[in-house]
């Protein structure tokens, strides 16, 4: 259970989270939409540890630890998993071998042995399905010219490997085709379990058509201005932010 | 932030030398110091013929006419030679012959290292020649090279039971003119490996030699000879360990290869002598002159290091590309960290016909340290069609380090294609914090992208030693980055 008090966050001294509050459950999908730069991939940034970013107040707690204390390799041990809207590349490291390292640094944390080679690559092959990816991008560099929907896919396929108890997902329906965003979102479904939550980045309500969110939050200017069910994110598929920049009263 | 990452690159950067240990092996040395006389002793000692004595001794009397090379791009502290000892050997009635006369603590040294002596411990595939200061300990597998008439046997020995090989291409690919510390080698060696591969032959298995410095204030100068005949097939390996000392240490090398035509040698480097402790102190001095002569037509030398040692490295390994179709390549990663200095690179010299080279050279570099590539690609007026493509590589971890790049390109022959690359790169923070966020701590971050940007190098190594440098790279920059 991930819960968010005052959180407040700064880059090279510029604010850009204003106290964002928020509540999310096991078992929950959250959306989180919002106009360009309002801070939504600054808050997962934040929540997984990015040293880039300051964080000036609030309380971020995640199964009762405080997250804010932890690095940000023991916050991903602790099942808190991003789907980065921009994936790096790392030339030279395969998937494979980068995989088989963060499973088993994941184990570690928890008190596990290592997974033999033969089982890691069973379950790489029983996870390549969920997001139907190809065989030849597994063997690839990690991210190393894929296409922007090939890391997108490769994204979910990390976070099947994993199996965190939170994802978030950072505009992880950007770039992907129509296809391919059916199959990454029915991957993310079958991944959804009632212990498991999910935080949906999104500026399409196409996506959320998929993955069925509970709630739906705006975020606007480092603040969630609004919070509400579904029907939000229709709603502002066909009106836009500016009712809600007139709500908040600019 | 600034601050965060200076602190994560000092913490990738502070690894431990592992192998710094000194061990209590009882040892002969000669008076200190250098001069005719010491030379003469060298050579008693070691019962060389008249020769060998006057090639020293002309070495030793040309070298007193040089000085210090100061081109590179290094800071080298003036050096005493007389203060240091040029022969240090492990107390001993005669040359042992079997593992059973060698002393038990050098087999411990030996074993420490990973180097097992026992034969039926090692692994399978591979020959070694153990040298401990200025003596081969035990070359092991020599039988069963010989049944194919391939000769691998301590320097030494095989002055003594090989004469006129030695005799006859001692000093054909690198003569005691050369440069000054090939001077100073072939004045004061003592000993090394050397290699014979008949025509025809595949030597079945990893030849390698692995150096070990122990006894304090003593230079190391070894050398060694490798002759590929006609059609033959080597893969040799070469491993250097020292244990810590806050003096500086020197090691002066010489690596003569021969090859013969359509002969292929593979010659492997993984160098971990001692660098030197975080705030520069101690370290070897690592001035090696490395040379390969394609002497034969379709003749093929590929050269692979490692450099991750000493607190100096002045190391140029080259190829002339004399036979026809000849191919020369040299496959480098040099790792720097705290105070060390590392000049390297290589010379390719396109002499025959349709000759062609291949440089690869990936530069790490951490902490306060200094790392250059320095290459030259010269193709004389008669080789047509020469080849050659040079792709040099720096990565930096932080900002006090420095990384050079210094390409020499001098072509005379118009049919010449000659390609350089060069990229400079930083660790970047996107990159540490993706391995992060997917549970991987920054220390393993780091090395997984190091390796990553070293692979194309590393897959030239065999097996085993690839796996070994890949931990060795991980734990030179170990709190350097973060
Ligand atoms: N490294 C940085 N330096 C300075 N400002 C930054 C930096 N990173 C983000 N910002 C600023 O922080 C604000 C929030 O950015 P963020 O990436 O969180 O927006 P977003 O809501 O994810 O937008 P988008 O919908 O375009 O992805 C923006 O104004 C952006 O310019
Ligand atoms: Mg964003």
């Amino acid at each position: 259970m991930l819960e968010i008090k005052n959180l407040h966050a700064n880059i090279n001294g510029k604010e850009i989270l204003k106290g964002i509050n928020l509540l999310v459950k096991p078992g929950e999908v959250h959306a989180i939409m919002g106009p360009n730069g309002s801070g939504k991939s600054t808050l997962a940034s934040v929540l997984t540890g990015n040293p880039a970013f300051e964080v000036t107040e609030g309380e971020v707690s995640f199964y009762g630890k405080n997250l804010l204390e932890l690095l940000p390799e023991e916050r991903a041990c602790e099942g808190v998993f991003l789907s980065f809207q921009y994936p790096v590349e790392i030339p030279g490291v395969s998937m494979v071998n980068f995989m088989r390292t963060a499973v088993n640094q994941q184990r570690k944390y928890r008190g596990l042995e290592p997974m033999s080679a033969s089982d890691f690559l069973k379950l790489m092959r029983e996870k390549k399905e969920y997001v139907e990816l190809d065989n030849k991008l597994a063997n690839r560099s990690v991210n190393e010219g894929f296409s922007g929907g090939e890391k997108k896919r490769n994204e979910i396929f990390q976070m099947a490997m994993l199996e965190p108890r939170l994802s978030i997902l950072d505009e992880t329906d950007s770039g992907l085709d129509i296809d391919a965003l059916r199959i990454v979102a029915n991957g993310v479904n079958a991944l959804k379990s009632a212990e498991n939550s999910t935080l949906v980045i999104t500026h399409y309500q196409r996506l959320l058509d998929y993955i069925v969110p509970d709630f739906v939050h705006v975020l606007y200017n480092g603040q969630i201005v609004k919070s509400a069910g579904k029907e939000l994110a229709l709603e502002l598929e066909e009106k836009g932010y500016d009712w809600i920049k007139k709500e908040v009263g600019e | 932030m600034a601050d965060e990452k200076d602190k994560i690159i000092n913490e990738v950067t502070q690894g431990e030398y592992k192998y710094g240990f000194t061990s209590d092996i009882p040892t002969d040395y000669i008076p200190k110091g250098l001069n005719e006389d010491i030379i003469r002793l060298i050579s008693s000692k070691k019962n060389e013929p008249e020769w060998l004595l006057e090639i020293r001794l002309k070495a030793f009397r040309h070298w007193l006419t040089l000085e210090m090379p100061h081109w590179a791009h290094l800071n080298i502290p003036e050096i005493d030679y007389q203060s240091i000892y040029y022969y240090a050997s492990p107390t001993k009635k005669e040359g042992p012959k079997s593992l059973d006369e060698v002393d038990p603590e050098l087999v411990k040294t030996f074993d420490k290292l990973g180097i097992p002596l026992h034969e039926q411990k090692m692994l399978s595939g591979m020959a070694v020649d153990a040298v401990l200061d200025s003596v081969s300990v035990k070359t092991t597998f020599k039988e069963q090279l010989a049944e194919l008439g391939i000769i691998f046997c301590s320097f030494s020995d095989a002055v003594k039971d090989y004469p006129e090989l030695v005799q006859k291409y001692m000093g054909s690919v690198v003569n005691y003119t050369d440069n000054f510390f090939a001077a100073l080698n072939s004045a004061v060696f003592s000993d090394g490996s050397f290699v014979y591969i008949p025509k025809g032959v595949r030597c079945p298995m990893e030849l390698s030699t692995y150096f070990r410095i122990n006894a304090i204030n003593t230079g190391q100068f070894e050398r060694t000879l490798i002759i590929a005949d006609e059609d033959s097939y080597v893969s040799y390996l070469e491993g250097c360990t020292a244990p810590m000392r806050d003096e500086n240490q020197l090691h002066a090398a010489i690596v003569e290869i021969l090859l013969h035509e359509r002969a292929e040698v593979k010659y492997s480097t993984v160098q971990n002598w001692y660098p030197g402790n975080k705030e520069g102190k101690g370290g070897i001095y690592n001035f090696v002159t490395k040379r390969a002569l394609c002497k034969g037509d379709y003749s093929k030398i590929s050269w692979t290091q490692v450099e991750t040692g000493s607190a100096i490295t002045w190391k140029y390994p080259s190829c002339i590309l004399r036979g026809n179709n000849s191919i020369g390549e040299f496959y480098s990663v040099a790792v720097t960290n705290n105070y060390q200095q590392a000049d390297t690179g290589t010379k390719m010299y396109h002499i025959g016909k349709n000759t062609s080279s291949h440089i690869v050279s990936k530069g790490i570099s951490a902490g306060h340290s200094q790392n250059s590539y320095r290459g030259l690609v010269k193709v004389v007026g008669k080789a047509e069609n020469a080849r050659n493509f040079s792709q040099c590589d720096s990565l930096l971890l932080g900002d006090k380090c420095g990384a050079h790049t210094f390409p020499y390109i001098d072509v005379h022959n118009q049919t010449a294609i000659v390609e350089h690359e060069a990229t400079t790169s930083k660790i970047s923070e996107d990159q540490v914090f993706y391995c992060n966020q997917r549970g991987i701590a920054t220390e393993d971050a780091i090395g997984l992208i190091v390796n990553g940007y070293a692979k194309e190098v590393l897959n030239k190594l065999p097996m085993e030693f690839a796996v070994e440098a890949q931990k060795l790279l991980q734990i030179t920059l170990e709190g350097s980055v973060g």
